[in-house]
């Protein structure tokens, strides 16, 4: 057969038609799989949650990202921190963060989860870098729609970049 | 949701009830920001309820102790995110009243206009998350809708979507053109049929009356001890509307009406809250009628933005030399004059309320914010005993949270 | 706001009954009586009585360093009270010395008080007399230390730094 009978249906991802039999390598099989429905955890603190839902409404759907929110730790992929840490709060994101199973990826958005934003007080964390390993920074206070989806294709552009990161090396 | 069970059995052994205490966390599924409930429950009867709130303490009054008076309006979108405009309006209220300036006509004009938009655009969101955690799904999609039209005018006045800081002391900040003004008229003469549109989904529906009549019923006396205002206390009887008792802006020259409910159930605030929308609309279509009157004013009270900023102003003026640039002397003169000042304002959850202090520097020296959410959390022990869990959803949704107005 | 539609009258009367708690009379944007701690209570409670049932807000303010006018103690309790049937706004303002930081509750009055009172002794460290469960509201239950006081700082660097987020970064990150 060859791969002239194949169909391409996602960059390097083969499909013999009529069939479920794949012809590509593992890991851009995995990658296209987890990029094409990300499952973010529903995490809004403050004034980010309120652009993040308007972003999951209508006007500007992510259903045709693949994106479904979930409420459940154990169900999500990525964990969107939506809003101001605070230090009261740190320990209960870092809870919800180590509940949620490999492979996870977090996006930081707006301003306050980037950098503290404009409090620079005693009881604000300055970035949720500061406890969690952060993939994606969405700056803006808060940022619009079209930039938490830019965000969101970035990191889709960021996991279809990764090599070995299935199996027993998640 | 991390759930933490524990049994406490009585002393005694003997067969009483025993009641779990369960931590509903500050995580959870429903959109109302980090609040913690600690319950302890009689089955499924709650029968003592425990808030536990400051995890998104910010610290926004003392970081305005450290901020110009201009700044401090940046910091007060962020406590009510949902309507940015109205907590503006509160701020700069205060520090009108400490300066001694009013805001021309004009300006008072879009003032209402904006905290009347505010006011929808704050009433269909809580109709949306309401609706969800109740199980009507469709009406929070709907109600989005709406809320985008409205959103995508605000962007056209200010330039943002969500945290205005458009209203600025001694008026506004830009004026309105006459696109904005043609689109609001647009808004303004269809929303009341998606009004309609919401109301055909919900009001009499079953499922709806069965979870919101006799749920949390509120009497007069006890809503006013325990300080409740807004829509809460109206769904109660008492007609208290801060824009009829203590009318600022323009309210004073716009008729409109003050929708009570008898019962004071979660039905009777849900009905209120779908009338008030009904005379927002009706107030923006009034006051779009007046600006044509004020055509061509300014937007901004005398030498407005610069009264205070915080250069030293001195007494008599710094001399100009020819080797040191300015020679300084005389006496430094206050910014802001010694004082204190007190305004509220009725915003969509209720009765925001600033006081004030300075000492003359071009800091607030107390910035004090009383915001209807920290009362409407603190007043759920008192109205969730005796009803279930599904029902505590129901009241958090009914008194209208926002945690970022509780913590601050 | 025409202040002096409060009657002559009315006033009179408080100045009367209250001659001895009562330190002044002042008409700002709003009628304010500063009163001592002594019988302040009483005088809130004949406030309620004659028909101030609203209480709007309850707040602490720190005047240490304050530089326009001369302040007798260093803290201050303000309550801000609405009458609904003659819409009126009072504000009673009560001095608190700084060593001996205590007031009395208002929360058998008015239920709203007990979270006013619990984030003021959160933020300043007044102690109310008569509260039923006066512990920390917005901190973290062992913060050390009162946020709103004029001489704690703003941002806190390591050496202050509260122990719970010290001990919460080193489990995260590993100890040094």
């Amino acid at each position: 057969m060859g791969i002239e009978g194949t169909v391409e249906v996602g960059k390097d991802i083969r499909q013999i038609p009529g069939t479920p039999v794949f012809i590509t390598p593992l890991d851009k099989l995995f990658n296209w799989a987890r990029a094409g429905s990300l499952w973010p955890l529903t995490f809004g603190l403050a004034c980010c949650a309120i652009e993040m839902m308007a972003t999951g409404a209508s006007h500007f759907d992510l259903d045709r990202f693949g994106i479904i929110f979930r409420a459940s730790p154990r169900q999500a992929d990525v964990i969107i921190i939506a809003g101001t840490v605070t230090k009261k709060m740190a320990p209960m994101v870092r809870r919800v963060y180590d509940q949620m199973p490999e492979p996870k990826y977090v996006i930081a958005m707006g301003s306050c989860a980037c950098s503290g934003g404009i409090f620079r007080t005693y009881s604000v964390v300055q970035g949720a870098d500061e406890f969690l390993p952060v993939d994606v920074y969405i700056p803006g206070c808060p940022p619009r729609p079209e930039a938490l989806i830019y965000g969101l294709v970035q990191l889709q552009e960021k996991i279809k970049k990764e090599s070995g990161r299935w199996g027993f090396w998640r | 949701m991390s759930l933490y069970v524990e049994v406490v059995k009585n002393g005694n052994g003997k067969s009483e009830s025993e009641y779990f205490t369960i931590n509903m966390g500050p995580h959870h599924p429903s959109t109302h920001g980090v609040l913690r409930l600690v319950l302890e429950l009689d089955g499924e009867t709650i029968v003592k309820c425990d808030p536990r709130i400051g995890y998104l303490h910010r610290g926004v009054e003392k970081l305005a102790e450290h901020l110009n008076y201009n700044q401090t309006i940046v910091l007060s979108d962020r406590l009510d995110y949902i309507a940015s405009a109205a907590n503006n309006i509160a701020f700069c209220l205060a520090f009108e009243k400490l300066l001694g300036i009013t805001p021309p006509r004009r300006a008072r004009l879009i003032r209402t206009i904006v905290n009347e938009m505010a006011r929808i655009s704050s009433h269909l969101l809580w109709l949306a998350t309401h609706a969800l955690d109740i199980g009507a799904m469709t009406v929070f999609l709907y109600c989005f809708r709406d809320r985008e039209w409205l959103l995508s005018i605000f962007e056209k006045v200010c330039g943002a979507r969500l945290t205005h800081s458009y209203v600025r002391v001694g008026g506004v900040r830009l004026d309105f053109t006459q696109e904005i003004i043609d689109e609001l008229r647009r808004f303004t003469e269809e929303f009341p049929q998606r009004i309609l549109d919401y109301e055909t989904l919900i009001d009499v529906n079953r499922i709806w009356l069965k979870r919101t009549r006799g749920v949390a019923v509120v009497d007069a006396e006890t809503a006013i001890n325990l300080g409740l205002t807004g829509p809460v206390l109206r769904g109660s009887g008492v007609p208290y509307d801060v824009r009829k008792f203590r009318p600022y802006d323009a309210y004073d020259e716009v008729e409109f009406e003050v929708p009570v409910g008898e019962r004071g159930d979660t039905y009777d605030r849900y009905k209120v809250r779908m009338k008030e929308l009904h005379q927002s609309n009706w107030i923006i279509k009034q006051c779009l009628d007046k600006l044509k009157e004020v055509e061509g004013e300014p937007v901004l009270a005398e030498g407005a933005p610069d009264l205070l900023l915080p250069s030293r102003i001195r007494e008599p003026e710094p001399k100009p030399h020819p080797k040191k640039g300015f020679i300084f002397t005389g006496k430094e003169l206050p910014v802001v004059p010694p004082g204190e000042a007190f305004a509220s304002i009725e915003s969509p959850k209720g009765e925001l309320a600033v006081y004030v202090v300075s000492d003359g520097g071009p800091n607030p020296w107390r910035l004090r914010i009383r915001t209807p959410s920290f009362v409407h959390i603190s007043a759920i022990p008192e109205l969730a005993k005796g009803h279930m869990i599904a029902d505590l959803v129901a009241i958090i949704g009914t008194l209208d949270v926002v945690l970022g107005d509780c913590d601050r | 706001m025409g202040l002096l539609e409060i009657a002559m009258d009315f006033l009179a009367e408080l100045r009367e009954k209250f001659s001895k708690v009562v330190l002044e009379v002042l008409e700002k944007d709003a009628l304010t009586i500063v009163c001592q701690r002594e019988g302040s209570l009483e005088l809130i409670s004949y406030l309620k009585e004659k028909g101030f049932k609203h209480l709007i807000d309850l707040c602490g303010v720190d005047y240490q360093g304050y530089k326009s006018e001369k302040k007798p103690e260093r803290f201050e309790v303000v309550y801000h009270l609405y009458n609904l049937d003659e819409k009126k706004l009072i504000r009673v303002k009560v001095p608190i010395p700084e060593n001996d930081a205590w007031q009395y509750s208002v929360t058998g009055l008015w239920k709203t008080a007990n979270w006013f009172e619990r984030e003021c002794y959160d933020m300043f460290g007044i102690v109310f007399k008569g509260h039923p469960d006066l512990r920390r509201l917005l901190m973290p239950e062992d913060w050390e230390g009162y946020p709103l006081r004029k001489d704690y700082p703003l941002f806190l660097t390591e050496e202050n730094e509260w122990k719970g987020y010290k001990e919460f970064l080193e489990s995260v990150r590993g100890a040094k």
